[in-house]
């Protein structure tokens, strides 16, 4: 077994396929760090994402276009995003019902409609993104083969995350959105409206964690089957909840995951002395684990969850 | 500082919620350079006043006026731009940012970029007109509730301010916080700006230049401040005279009713929030507790009702030693508490007056027969507390939630002093109240005492403290920093050890 961890070309796998399972883990959870830092508490990313892998599939079986796939998933997300916003901005309503509610939807969904057009999708065969080497880079040792032969929306989620930093606190919207989530009373009293703010952000997270469902399916396997996400939409939630609402934190949390994950599916070449299937239920036994030791909420928005928004 | 032209005009406003009429045909004129105080009782019109000045609210009819101009503010933020800033009594900020993001937050309309530092140069030279120090890049939680208003104002400032409206703005402020305001109120006056505070704190009217004074939605007088005295305004404020208060207690106290000795207490982050007190209370006397909030005085007296469990330390109440023991066996012990939030402690919203007048004790064999509690024996002891306190409902089945914060705290008053057979807590039980509710309050606590009764009153306002109390216990960071007569000890010397220093020439007395 130690000969096997040493061996240099096996380890470089392990952390291309962790880059690689982190790759929608990243997107989803900036999408969702995005909106729960303004002070929603969306439990729907699992529904959101799994809605999104399923228009991805959908479109990519019949046009064969990776782009129209891509951009089909964010849309759908964006478009539950918009569901969200109408009931959980609009009407108010209870949002971890509403989260819970999206989910079970998503679900039975996209069930019914991948059974009942069984016929279209066996016959659809397509290839997801491949690996594109960066000029140069990709020729480094060791590094480039891990960081420099990713799939095109690996490259964005890693880009996002300095990204995402910047905006949350250099620009001007993302401190509003930071005031949102911690007293939107402060934008109200200043005259500025606060639901359109909320609608935009919801959409353009959820959007963002569509884009994330989409690579499920484009990205990770290359088909579709029911309930694709796995949890997935679970453990953003847990990153973001053991991240105690920082970006680097979730970050850190989300590649934790990613990690147990590559370890798993690398399990039978490590040759591990452990069962495979306790290895796969790894990352969800983990963020049970990182719930129970991180048990700081310092950091979570005062208005998280609430549903006085006002207007 | 008179014949300014008015920046700020009123003109017969008049503001209706459903059938109460808020405000009826008001109006005022706030000249440049002037402090003007909306003065009156709770629930006499002053904050529908001042949420329609600064376009929370919209009048019925009625207009306001800035500069000369006839305005229509549809929103807050239409003021903002005629310059009108508000200042709220319950702070609107974010405690998780910084001081200069609280700031700076929702005040361009324009560019992406987050630049401070202009920002940063307006708010220093901000800072130095108005003689405070103030670190911009501090999260807001670790300030201090003078400093957060000053936050508030600088807000207001940052946005060209030509008129301020502060709304109670000592009601959470320490004797000499509320000092340092009216010292920055006084430079402000200086550069010209004018500054409106509402109040019903008579100490603080005098030191304005014009008083307009409400009472039940109506302006009955407009003073100026050189010929306002405490009598003329109590009177116009009340629509005559109120009876001047009792004295203290003239029996000297019993036995010792409560002996708690080196309670420890630690907050949910394991920092220490009762520090090592020890306090003697003797029944038939009032012990109060001084001390800005947040500084201990919950959670000692959540440990005196038996609702939190000390770190460490004993405590004796009556003849029973009760230190880690349940708060049933406390209620059983004679222990009431009116809690500090009546909503989120002392009542249940939903359920009626009868069911909120039993909670607690509706295991107690008097309230019960056999398994079941006894419907006639509830509806008795309920009908009997409406009337014994005057609570104005329409039946003992209405939810309490229906009921205006007076009558609610009454349903509280008529629960626990029933309770309070021995120690009677009562933490700020005045809070939010109007006067007449407010004589009630103090006049029961007194009534108790005289029962033989120990009462433990925690409160911010000194005022009340000197009027009610025996002996005051003053807290800060936890600690009993001191205990004082009030016939010995001066107001200044009190407010002084609740933000921690130490009494000029040892007044631990009594």
């Amino acid at each position: 077994m130690m000969d096997a961890l040493l061996d240099n070309a096996l380890l470089i796998s392990v952390f291309v396929t962790m880059l690689r399972s982190a790759t929608p883990l990243l997107l989803s959870s900036i999408g969702e760090l995005a909106i729960q830092r303004a002070g929603i508490w969306n439990l729907g990313v699992e529904g959101t994402m799994l809605s999104a892998a399923f228009a991805a599939y959908a479109v990519v079986v019949a046009t064969g276009s990776l782009p129209l796939a891509t951009v089909a998933a964010v849309l759908v997300g964006a478009l539950v995003g918009a569901l969200t916003s109408m009931l959980t901005v609009a009407l108010k309503l209870d949002q971890f019902v509403t989260g819970l509610a999206i989910n079970l939807v998503a679900s039975g969904l996209t069930l019914y409609l991948f059974r009942s057009n069984h016929a279209v999708f066996s016959a659809g065969n397509f290839t997801g993104f491949a690996p594109v080497a960066v000029p140069f880079l990709a020729d480094i040792p060791v590094i480039g083969r891990i960081f420099f032969q990713q799939r095109l929306p690996t490259y964005l989620a890693l880009a996002l995350i300095p990204l995402a930093w910047f905006f949350l606190h250099r620009t001007r919207q993302g401190l509003e959105l930071r005031v949102l989530g911690e007293n939107p009373k402060v934008l109200q009293t200043r005259g500025i409206a606060v639901a359109p703010r909320l609608w935009l952000i919801i959409v353009a997270g959820s959007g963002l964690t569509g884009l994330g469902g989409a690579f499920l399916v484009l990205g990770l396997s290359d088909r579709f089957i029911p309930e694709i996400t796995a949890g997935r939409g679970w453990l953003v939630v847990v990153a973001l909840v053991a991240g105690n609402w920082s970006l680097f934190g979730t970050i850190t949390a989300v590649f934790a995951f990613a990690a147990l994950q590559a370890i798993a599916s690398h399990a039978q070449v490590l040759n591990l002395p452990v069962p495979y299937q306790f290895l796969l239920a790894l990352p969800y036994i983990a963020s049970l684990a990182t719930l129970m030791i991180f048990r700081s909420r310092s950091g979570q928005p005062a208005h998280l969850g609430l549903r006085d928004i006002g207007k | 500082m008179t014949l300014h032209r008015p920046v700020l005009r009123a003109v017969g406003l008049t503001k209706r919620f459903g059938s109460v009429v808020a405000n009826d045909d008001v109006s005022l004129d706030v000249a440049a350079g002037e402090l003007h105080c909306l003065f009156g009782e709770n629930g006499a019109g002053k904050s529908t006043l001042s949420a329609m000045l600064h376009g929370e609210l919209q009048p019925d009819a009625g207009h306001i006026e800035v500069d000369g101009r006839r305005t229509d503010f549809r929103s807050p933020a239409d003021a903002i731009a005629e310059g009108i800033g508000m200042v709220h009594q319950h702070f609107v900020l974010a405690r998780a940012l910084t001081v200069i993001e609280n700031i700076v937050a929702g005040t361009s309309r324009s560019g992406w970029r987050l630049g401070l530092t202009e920002a940063r140069e307006r708010l220093s030279r901000l800072c130095g007109d108005l003689g405070i120090a103030i670190e911009l890049d501090a999260p807001l939680w670790q300030l201090s509730v003078g400093e957060q208003q000053w936050v508030e104002i600088l807000k207001a400032l940052y946005l060209d301010a030509r008129v301020l409206i502060l709304d109670e703005p000592t009601a959470v402020l320490t004797p000499q916080e509320s000092g340092k305001l009216f010292g920055m109120i006084g430079k402000m006056r200086d550069r010209g700006l004018a500054v409106v505070i509402v109040t019903h704190k008579l100490r603080e009217v005098l030191q304005a230049d014009t008083i307009t004074v409400l009472r039940r939605g109506r302006k009955v007088g407009t003073l100026d401040g050189r010929d306002a005295t405490v009598e003329s305004l109590t009177r116009l404020m009340i629509g005559g005279d109120l009876a001047s208060s009792p004295a203290r207690s003239s029996n000297s106290p019993g036995r010792v009713a409560v002996q708690a000795t080196g309670l420890m207490a630690k907050g949910s982050w394991g920092e220490t929030i009762v520090d090592d007190v020890s306090l003697m209370v003797r029944s038939g006397e009032i012990f109060g507790i001084a001390g800005v909030a947040g500084n201990g005085q919950k959670p000692l007296l959540e440990m005196l009702a038996g609702i939190r469990e000390p770190e460490s330390g004993s405590l004796l109440i009556g003849d029973r030693q009760l230190e880690g023991l349940s708060a049933a066996d406390f209620m059983r012990a004679g222990v009431g508490i009116i809690p500090e939030d009546r909503y989120a402690e002392g009542l249940v919203g939903p359920f009626s007056i009868a069911e909120n007048i039993i909670l607690g004790r509706h295991r107690s064999k008097d309230l019960c027969r056999g398994l079941f509690i006894a419907g006639d024996r509830v509806v008795a002891k309920a009908e009997e507390a409406m009337r014994r306190y005057s609570i104005a409902a329409p039946a003992i089945n209405t939810p309490v939630s229906r009921l205006s914060g007076g009558n609610a705290q009454k349903v509280v008053l008529a629960r626990e002093l029933d309770q309070a057979s021995v120690l009677l807590l009562a933490n700020q039980p005045t809070r939010g109240l109007d006067i007449g509710v407010v004589a009630t309050v103090h006049e029961e606590l007194r009534r108790k005492r005289d029962e033989g009764v120990a009462v433990i009153l925690v409160s911010e306002d000194i005022d009340d403290l000197f009027d009610l109390c025996d002996r005051i216990g003053v807290m800060f960071a936890g600690r009993i920093v001191g205990i004082v007569s009030p016939e010995t000890t001066s107001r200044d010397i009190v407010g002084s050890m609740m933000v921690g220093r130490a009494p000029a020439g040892g007044a631990t007395c009594a």
